[in-house]
């Protein structure tokens, strides 16, 4: 099977992880990306790629910050923006995934964001609309399950490109849940193709899927081992729900072992950077003084989410399916 | 009836036999190999030239779905595509609804098939009552009602002493407890093979942990009470080699695999395709290069479809969320060659059709205990005739199964069902008029 996100001239069609997506494509997203950042600071923040057509925000599973960012970049390219919360509505009346999907696309959709606790849900989306003849209809990825959060992604190599500038000579750490994590493995994805040789993920066995090696990613499980000498720290955070379980004992026992604190931050180069796709936790995966501090860019990273956001959707809206 | 099957190329591999031969039916039976008996005459002769005539398919896994998910296959529906694939014994795990854990229940089964006079049906009882793990299912009375065996179909026994009476009291019987090697907790929820691309994908992971421990478990419960147990769908190469080991050490024990498993791995789950999802997971190529060893070796004593005809509604969900299985009764006979082929490929020696039929006719009726799957003079006649090297493609349309799922869906495959004879009667002729 051919690459899904692509149509046949090789554009975007969806976008559904960074996995399988070429070089020259995340550049494109990333330098569109840059061309927007200066409209949110003007004073009427609006462009008008996307005047006249409908994004729908599609939330199965429960978030206020992304479908926020969502809603906002839609706005700034002056889509409509419909949203819709379907734990709170059709599925619980049992409409299927695929009958919602028909129904919204029969509204004239242009563009659904689908955020669903099932690995895959956006490629069953995808295949049901090209199954259908409706590529004029395009998907964006908000996060299925463990498996991506493709714009979180890119908005991580947007952030690292602004304050690195070169992708050649990094270490970049990702610190935590990588087993539940789709923002790692879209990190993951993205750090190689860009060209960053040293990627590694650090945290305890219970929260390190196997494999992770055939992705070429150094394991750790020794927190101070593993953040020497990085360029890069991409904290994650740790659910609630684990935290009191089989696969950790308690949020005080992993800050001690995981925590970012000060002296921890210290061991990676002096100009490193530390992100984290929020909401944090302060005082179980991240201390307050390096969240607050200098080298923390996660609030540039919320900023820089917005433009690559739309940078995504005006290429998708530019697509022809 | 007197049926003349004439030109063909025999196979039968209970009896050594590949050799162009005809075949005399008389009254269901096999009345004559190569030689007419005295007086014969046929009522009808049937021109096999160009075609293999074989015993016809023992499948020792086969979901027919009635009683309980008619929605998803009716037992019309599959013992169409039974005889349609050249099956002709079909066993019939009990997870249906209600379980089969009563007499009455296995007598009605085996009624209403009886009715449609197609395959024979061979029901396994539930080993335990709603499969639950918790109390014994009366094994002599369902024995007596029709059951071949016991199993607890897709439900592990979580209850170690449970699994450990149930045993015994199946020893006390002679009877054959059927296990798919599972444990009940490690790899619980998992859709995916563990390794880098159920990783890579974000799938939760069932690993071969999760089979290697249950064959443990299973192999010392066999030492301590001398039960004989049928191990059903293995899927990786750690446990193939504990099944090598045990079988060596004497153990009262045979195995099959699901025959898709034979083909395919977890590469073939590609971009989230349900259509490959299915219990236990596709594995990786270690473990399907172990499986088509041990099939050869002799490890594996059979191959069978696991036929679990879903309907489209439970497929046309996430990876996650969707039900296992695939259809599999029309497409056993074509993967079993599939598989000679292949080795045939590989090594540069004449196809081992022989020893591919063997482990879908006489391997998996010792299996199972039936008096099938041979072509020996007085043996019920149950007979395919196929054409090994016409191709066909699968798509919904060519399926008689109310399934239409399989990871194979779009594909060309070698081996056509010409005609299936049970007990002397023609049960299906594709050219049939």
């Amino acid at each position: 099977m051919l690459n899904p996100q692509l149509n046949k001239h090789g554009e975007l069609q969806h976008l559904l992880s960074t996995e399988g997506l070429p070089k020259a494509i995340i550049n494109q997203i990333l330098d569109t990306a840059s061309s927007f950042v200066s409209v949110s600071d003007r004073e009427v923040k609006k462009v008008p790629l996307m005047r006249g057509k409908s994004v729908f925000n599609l939330f199965f599973e429960n978030s206020t910050r992304t479908r926020t960012t969502f809603e906002i970049a839609s706005k700034r390219l002056s889509a409509d923006v419909i949203n819709l919360n379907i734990q709170a509505s059709s599925t619980t009346k049992g409409e299927s995934l695929l009958d919602t999907i028909d129904n919204l696309a029969a509204m004239h959709a242009d563009m659904f964001v689908v955020r669903h606790s099932q690995s895959g849900a956006p490629y069953l989306i995808a295949k049901h609309l090209h199954d259908t003849k409706q590529n004029h209809v395009h998907v964006v990825n908000a996060g299925d399950g463990r498996h991506a959060h493709p714009t979180q992604g890119l908005l991580d190599m947007y952030t690292i490109r602004h304050y690195k500038k070169d992708f050649s000579n990094l270490t970049v750490a990702i610190v935590g849940d990588i087993l539940h994590s789709r923002v790692a493995r879209s990190d993951i994805h993205a750090l190689t193709t860009l060209g960053v040789p040293e990627i590694r993920a650090i945290g305890p066995h219970t929260l390190l899927p196997g494999g992770l090696e055939q992705l070429g990613v150094r394991t750790f499980t020794n927190m101070d081992e593993g953040l020497k000498g990085v360029d890069v720290i991409i904290m994650l955070r740790l659910q609630n729900e684990r935290m009191n379980g089989a696969l950790l004992p308690s949020s005080g026992e992993y800050f001690k072992a995981y925590g970012l604190t000060p002296e921890r931050l210290a061991l990676a180069k002096p100009d490193a950077i530390v992100m984290h796709p929020g909401p944090m936790n302060r005082g179980v995966e991240i201390d307050s003084a390096v969240a607050d501090g200098p080298q923390a860019v996660i609030l540039s990273q919320v900023t820089f989410g917005i433009a690559v956001r739309m940078a995504v959707m005006s290429i998708l809206a530019g697509t022809q399916g | 009836m007197k049926l003349h099957i004439k030109n063909g190329r025999l196979i039968d591999p209970a009896n050594k036999i590949d050799a162009q031969q005809d075949l005399f039916i008389v009254d269901g039976k096999v009345a004559g190999v190569g030689a007419a008996p005295a007086g014969f005459s046929a009522d009808r002769i049937i021109d096999a030239s160009g075609q293999v005539v074989a015993p016809g398919l023992v499948d020792l896994s086969a979901r027919l779905r009635e009683p309980g998910f008619e929605y998803k296959a009716t037992l019309k529906s599959e013992m169409q595509a039974a005889v349609q694939g050249g099956v002709t014994s079909l066993v019939c795990p009990p997870d249906t609804d209600p379980i089969l854990d009563e007499p009455g229940l296995v007598e009605m089964l085996k009624h209403r098939a009886s009715k449609l006079n197609q395959a024979h049906v061979h029901p396994l009882g539930a080993l335990t009552m709603s499969l639950k793990g918790e109390a014994l299912t009366e094994m002599a009375e369902l024995t007596e009602a029709g059951c071949i065996g016991f199993s607890q179909a897709e439900v592990p026994v979580t209850d170690t002493t449970v699994l450990q009476r149930a045993l015994q009291y199946a020893k006390t019987f002679g009877y054959t407890v059927w296990l798919r090697p599972q444990d009940a907790y490690i790899g619980r929820g998992g859709v995916a093979h563990s390794g880098p691309l159920a990783s890579r994908l974000g799938l939760s992971g069932v690993p071969v942990m999760a089979e290697t421990i249950a064959l443990h478990t299973i192999f010392e419960l066999m030492r301590a009470t001398g039960a004989r147990v049928h191990l059903c769908r293995l899927s990786s190469a750690a446990g193939i080699e504990l099944v090598r080991a045990a079988k060596a050490e004497g153990l009262p024990l045979t195995c099959d695999v699901g025959v898709h498993h034979v083909h395919l791995t977890d590469a073939d789950i590609n971009f989230f395709d349900s259509n490959a999802r299915v219990d236990p997971p596709f594995r990786s190529q270690r473990d399907r290069d172990a499986i088509r060893a041990g099939l050869l070796d002799g490890a594996i004593d059979a191959m069978c479809s696991d036929h679990t005809p879903v309907d489209d509604d439970e497929k046309l969900l996430p990876f996650g969320e969707a039900s296992p299985g695939a259809t599999g009764l029309e497409l056993l006979l074509s993967l079993a060659i599939k598989w000679a082929d292949d080795y045939a490929a590989q090594h540069a020696e004449a196809a081992p059709l022989q020893r591919a039929l063997a482990r879908v006719t006489s391997d998996a009726a010792r299996v199972a205990g039936l008096d099938a799957g041979k072509l020996s003079v007085g043996c019920v006649a149950d007979v395919v005739i196929f054409d090994p090297a016409a191709r066909w493609t699968l798509e919904p349309s060519a399926l008689a199964s109310q399934g239409k799922h399989s990871p194979f869906m779009g594909y060309e495959l070698a081996g056509q069902v010409q005609a299936t004879i049970v007990a002397g009667h023609v049960a299906y002729e594709r050219n049939a008029r």
